[in-house]
């Protein structure tokens, strides 16, 4: 519960409701400073273009005008955009089952009776999750690269074919692998501590009633788990339309990642390679509202859920 | 819930590691095998690090893949040569964004978050929706306008165009906005007032030592975000001097695309980089308060 300011005598009170303000102002600060004008400054750009006069020598023959819709239209009418999107959706509608089902899978299994090595699974599951993106695609890479790969070595000892892990097949699986890897262990984390919170006596009296461990897990845990399971889905989510570092590390490694694999890449070498900023500005634009869409649903979630008792 | 303890719990109490189990059954054989399997899955990778640090550049390519080598110090001697010692000097400077920019990013998501939680006041809600909105703004929405911006007033490819981005962050000060309400009592806030103390000493000297555990698991997310955040960096810096570890590694291999030679140095500085962070999530464990992650502590 807040503490009431409007309850204490009335010569202090103006001094004190300013002081929430001031405490807060750090923060807004900031996060004006990093949010809300970058922003800002990225709508801008992606409404301006560059116009250039003459041959395009010289001071002044290059100046920034305003350029309506167009880069958007551009933007929308790029086939890479579009395939790199169609890619993330794809490598979201894959990832983010398989992540979940197997962070529930052990969650279960760490919070269940008469399953051994527990404690050690544990650390052992979760310690990926110190493991920055970039490293963890260098191990891996390394892992897929013909060369190193123990899967090549043990295939070429049997005799059998040499397969390309990092070839243009199996790419997009080789970055969900390491995606995979590196998340399932906090979300199993999340889901395990969640169950911890449950009364163990529901349990009890459902195995007096003859319940098997089975049967506890589906009608009795998985229900109590689904807000936490909603929770974890949608920061997963939110993660794989961002994904940027995996494939950007693997690339050295491989001829089978363009440079506009994923809706970021193309973002980050519009910017930066091409040096078409206006087009990046608008990318980045549409695939914020992609993602605006997504957060909307989240906030109403998170408030509901944390925020409905305090008022 | 059970962990709802409104006094500073995580430090005191410790979750229960087993539940408690006199006697002790035989595990069953198929739930221990797949527990297993994700555990040996999770460890691959790392094993292999172990392994591939041990070969000289040569034999990286030419031996099996778990057989270890005896070039582990040949190689660390190598890494720490390599340019001067730059490898080094990435990892300290990884040490300054992420120890940094944690600890101020604590401090100012303990502030706002106590104030969030424990004051009325017209706009809160506002306040608080707009910074949590901004937990879904992919980093490369901010990232490239941060950076024309930062390169505008000169502030591109300075450790400040690093360390000023990671500060805020809106999931911290979510986080502190929970731990906020369940750990600092009301009536102890009313009790500070009532002595006389000022709004900021109530906050420095009553609230931040009941949040202090809380405090350390935003510090510890944001040490692993900002030490997770390639993005940023990538876009900020060029020179190589100011790089963090990862961004290092990353140009390493980049290079090592046309000098294989450098593929060894690559994995002994994999190696060497996650030992501190594994060491550190090891020692600390009982500070990741997942708990507040899912809501489910409750004031």
């Amino acid at each position: 519960m807040p503490v009431a300011v409007r309850t204490r005598s009335g010569g202090r009170r103006g001094r004190r409701t300013a002081v929430p303000y001031v405490f807060l102002t750090p923060a807004v600060a900031l996060f004006v400073l990093t949010f809300l004008l970058p922003i800002g400054y990225a709508v801008y750009l992606s409404l301006r273009k560059v116009q250039v006069s003459g041959l395009g020598l010289g001071r002044g023959s290059r100046t920034e005008v305003f350029a309506g819709l167009a880069n958007y239209r551009a933007a929308l009418a790029d086939p890479t955009l579009l395939t790199g999107a169609l890619r993330v959706f794809g490598y979201g509608a894959l990832l983010v089952p398989v992540m979940l089902g197997l962070a529930l899978l052990f969650a279960l299994l760490l919070d269940r009776p008469r399953v051994g090595l527990q404690r050690v699974s544990r650390i052992a599951i979760f310690l990926p999750y110190a493991v920055p993106a970039v490293i963890a695609s260098l191990l891996w890479g390394f892992l897929y690269l013909p060369a190193t790969s123990p899967l090549n070595d043990t295939l070429d000892w049997l005799g059998g074919p040499q397969p390309d892990l990092l070839g243009t097949g199996t790419v997009f699986y080789a970055v969900v692998n390491i995606a995979l890897w590196g998340g399932v262990g906090f979300n199993m984390i999340v889901l395990f501590t969640a169950l911890r919170a449950i009364p163990p006596e529901l349990y009890e009296s459902a195995r007096i009633d003859g319940c098997s461990e089975l049967q506890i897990a589906w009608r009795i845990k998985i229900p109590l788990l689904t807000p936490a399971l909603v929770m974890t889905t949608v920061f997963t989510m939110i993660a794989t339309l961002q994904v940027f570092s995996e494939p950007m590390t693997l690339r050295p490694l491989t001829n089978s990642i363009s440079s506009t694999w994923t809706p970021l890449m193309k973002i980050y070498r519009d910017a930066f390679a091409t040096d078409d900023r206006y087009a990046a500005a608008a990318t980045s634009v549409i695939v914020a509202l992609v993602t605006l869409v997504l957060s909307f649903g989240f906030l109403r979630l998170v408030q509901r859920r944390a925020f409905g008792q305090e008022r | 819930m059970a962990t709802a303890h409104p006094q500073p719990a995580a430090a005191t109490t410790r979750r229960r590691p087993h539940r408690p189990r006199p006697h002790r059954p035989r595990p069953q054989l198929v739930p221990t095998i797949v527990l297993l399997t994700g555990a040996v899955y999770c460890l691959l990778p790392v094993a292999w690090v172990l392994v591939a640090a041990t070969k000289s550049g040569s034999s990286l390519f030419s031996t099996f893949t778990f057989a270890p080598g005896d070039a582990l110090f040949a190689n660390i001697a190598e890494l720490s040569a390599y340019r001067g010692g730059q490898f080094w000097r990435w990892v300290a400077n990884t040490a300054l964004y992420a120890g940094v920019g944690a600890l101020a990013s604590a401090a100012l998501s303990g502030l706002s978050g106590y104030t969030l939680a424990k004051y009325d006041f017209v706009g809160r809600s506002a306040i608080f929706n707009t910074l949590l909105a901004g937990v879904l703004v992919p980093g490369v929405i901010l990232a490239v306008p941060q950076y024309l911006l930062l390169a505008k007033i000169g502030l591109a490819d300075t450790y400040w165009s690093v360390l000023l981005p990671s500060i805020i962050s809106p999931y911290g000060i979510y986080l502190a906005r929970i731990y906020a309400a369940a750990a600092v009592p009301d009536t102890v806030i009313e009790a500070a007032r009532t002595d006389g103390a000022g709004e900021f000493r109530i906050f420095r000297q009553v609230a931040v030592p009941m949040m202090i555990p809380g405090l350390i698991t935003v510090f510890l997310f944001q040490f692993v975000a900002i030490w997770n955040n390639f993005l940023l960096p990538f876009i900020m810096l060029a020179d190589d001097n100011k790089f963090p570890v990862t961004l290092g590694l990353y140009t390493l291999l980049n290079q090592g695309s046309t000098t294989p030679a450098l593929y060894s140095l690559v994995i002994t500085g994999s190696l060497l980089s996650i030992i501190p962070l594994v060491a550190l999530f090891l020692s600390l464990q009982r500070y990741w308060r997942i708990d507040l992650l899912s809501g489910s502590i409750k004031a």
